[in-house]
């Protein structure tokens, strides 16, 4: 009797109770995790509030998104973030793409290079930070020391002044990112086929006509995805200016001083941990910072679509 | 409008043979096909004439003139590929405005030109649609249109309908007919469809395991064959080989049956074989009829109607079964007998030793 009872029970187990076993606990912890939280700092922002502070949020209306807007404050590190995404995508892009032109003709040790080049990418920002922090030191650190500086005394203090310090931040996501360019760009030449460029050689085009009118149409979509990926992680940069300068060095712009290395996003940490702690401001900010990446990458998106279709 | 000339061209890849070293000569104007099984080396023939494959020994001639190491794109040819090689990411105007473009012709040409072209292959409804859009058959003649819109000296095609549906095929391959005459372009053409060859070339160049095994007119190439290779590739089916043994004028064929040779190919046998040996008769199935005091006595085997013809199937012995074209109006059970005749004029011989065919007039 057990030996039929035994696979019948199990039966009862249908395809339906087996789906929301699978589906219900990531559901809650997707909710749980993400929605709540989502639309609770939603409601935050419009309130005045502190997370380390007894006193329950108090509604304000869009106070915090006034300030957020007008204060020029802010307005610098929408700037800094702005100019520093537009660098340092810019020349990921150039970097990452030529050395994909050059690492697309297999050669003997091709792939030993290609994997090497590949290594910062893998590494931690956090240890990158920490890295470039003692290379870009005017006293020990190479970076000087390669550029032809061997007095610390007037080397550039790269870190330091604040007319270097975000062309500091930018060499170094070039030099940890450029390879993510290399290997999409790589992916999108490889796919390209030996045919196209027989046929265009047939047709008596040059290799500049080649280059221009099917190589670079026909890896546009993978570019266009590296610029996309990039483009978001360059707004959201936070890691590297923490390890690289916290934010500063500080300069004095009209009456006030303002940190020119401080991203967004390093702007937000400060204003959402204590000791400043302001919960309901930073989550308005937050949420400048969200309505902008979904702006650019609907642009991006749009720009993909475009080049897909023609 | 170019003359090619292949000299000793051969092309190695490692120690083995892709072509053995070949020599050919196209006329200007002429329109020649290069027919072999696949692997025979005839695209690999294709390839190095447009420069796209380099040559491991020997001289390709353009009117005369050494084009031997010169790029694909100083050659002044157009080249239709099996899978179009169209560009993917460009309309169909912009796919046939490419090598003008490349040439930096003016706007004003280009679009004359294009038109030109569009109108010739009456594809002017595709301009706008890209290739991943369009059928088959309406890439191919976008690709058409892209080789022609330069006027090269010499079109060069491999496989063209190789990749289209059965339907497609047959009017392409009249289009393509219709632009050769048009054009009076040299063209050379790839393909391993013997009909194809057959409806298409001037002249046909059969190749197999690297080597020309015979170069002809289609006449030529079905009628008097060089080998055996050629005698069977050429045809659906091939042509009828019986082995047999030749002496005193007549051939010993299997299942006891013996065929008196027609008295002027005495000569050319006993030269090439000797008065007595192994000899192999070839003939095209429209070279038998059933005639019921035939020399050659078989069994149906079995018969297949072909619309305007039946097929008959005859066994000499168990182990030689013929091909016999027949009128459509009598029927032929299985197993019931069958004599046959040949039409003198159209058996052929070959030596089974060196497998080349014997000729009436005396052996090259």
């Amino acid at each position: 009797m057990s030996s039929y009872s035994q696979p019948a029970r199990r039966r009862h187990l249908g395809d339906k109770r087996l789906i929301q076993m699978f589906i219900i606990p990531t559901v809650l912890l997707l909710i749980l995790m993400n929605v709540f939280p989502l639309i609770y700092s939603l409601y935050l922002s419009f309130t005045e509030y502190s997370a380390i502070n007894p006193t329950p949020p108090q509604w304000v209306g869009l106070d915090n998104y006034k300030k957020v807007l007008s204060d020029n404050l802010y307005w610098h590190n929408f700037a800094v973030t702005g100019r520093y995404a537009l660098i340092s995508v810019s020349l990921q892009m150039i970097v990452g793409f030529s050395l994909a032109m050059l690492l697309k003709e297999k050669f003997k040790g091709s792939g030993l290079l290609t994997t090497l080049i590949l290594v910062p990418m893998m590494l931690s920002p956090a240890v990158v930070g920490a890295f470039w922090k003692n290379i870009f030191n005017p006293s020990f650190g190479i970076f000087d020391q390669f550029l032809g500086y061997s007095d610390p005394n007037t080397a550039p203090q790269w870190l330091g002044d604040p007319d270097l310090a975000l062309w500091a931040v930018v060499i170094v996501d070039v030099w940890m990112w450029s390879p993510f360019v290399m290997l999409l760009s790589l992916a999108g030449l490889s796919a390209i086929p030996d045919y196209l460029y027989e046929a265009a050689a047939i047709d008596r085009a040059s290799a500049w006509f080649q280059f221009r009118r099917i190589t670079l149409p026909q890896v546009m979509p993978l570019l266009l995805i590296a610029v996309l990926f990039r483009t978001i992680e360059a707004f959201k940069q936070f890691d590297l200016v923490m390890g690289l300068t916290g934010g500063g060095p500080s300069l004095l712009q009209g009456t006030q001083a303002v940190n020119v290395t401080e991203t967004v996003s390093v702007k937000l940490f400060r204003l959402a941990m204590p000791p400043q702690a302001q919960t309901g401001l930073s989550s308005a900010m937050a949420y400048v910072v969200l309505v902008i990446i979904i702006a650019i990458s609907n642009l991006y998106i749009r720009a993909l679509n475009k080049v897909r279709e023609g | 409008m170019a003359t090619i000339e292949l000299i000793n061209v051969e092309k190695k890849f490692g120690p083995s043979y892709a072509v053995k070293p070949m020599n050919m000569t196209i006329h200007s104007g002429e329109f020649v096909v290069l027919l072999g099984p696949s692997g025979c080396g005839k695209t690999t023939t294709l390839r190095m004439i447009s420069g796209l494959e380099a040559v491991t020994d020997g001289q390709i001639l353009f009117d005369g003139k050494d084009v031997t190491w010169l790029h694909p794109s100083d050659r002044d040819i157009a080249f239709v590929f099996q899978f179009f090689a169209l560009y993917s990411h460009m309309t169909a105007r912009e796919n046939i405005a490419f090598p003008l473009q490349a040439q930096g012709e003016p706007r004003d040409s280009i679009r004359k030109r294009v038109e030109e072209v569009v109108k010739m292959l009456r594809i002017e409804h595709l301009m706008n649609a890209r290739p991943g859009g369009l059928s088959g058959g309406d890439q191919q003649r976008v690709a058409l249109a892209r080789a022609l819109v330069r006027r090269p000296a010499a079109f060069l095609m491999d496989e063209p309908l190789g990749a289209l549906d059965a339907e497609f095929r047959e009017s392409m391959r009249a289009e393509i007919k219709r632009l050769h005459i048009e054009q009076n372009a040299t063209t050379v053409y790839v393909t391993h469809d013997q009909i194809e060859a057959m409806a298409m070339g001037d002249r046909v160049v059969v190749m197999s395991a690297a080597v020309v095994q015979q170069n002809g007119t289609p006449a030529e190439v079905y009628h008097d064959p060089a080998n055996l290779f050629v005698a069977k590739f050429i045809g659906s089916p091939g042509m009828n080989l019986i082995q047999g043994h030749y002496a005193d004028g007549k051939v010993a064929l299997p299942g006891e049956n013996r065929y008196t040779v027609p008295a002027d190919w005495h000569n050319a046998i006993h030269e090439a074989i000797g008065r007595d040996g192994d000899i192999i008769l070839g003939f095209r199935p429209e070279a038998a009829h059933i005639s019921a005091s035939g020399p050659i006595a078989t069994t149906v085997y079995t018969t297949d109607l072909h619309g305007s013809y039946t097929m008959l199937h005859l066994e000499l012995n168990r182990d030689t079964i013929v091909d016999i074209r027949a009128g459509r109006g009598t029927n032929y059970p299985i197993g019931t007998p069958a004599r046959f005749d040949l039409d003198p004029a159209m058996v052929r011989f070959f030596d089974p030793k060196t497998e080349a065919a014997i000729h009436k007039g005396g052996n090259p």
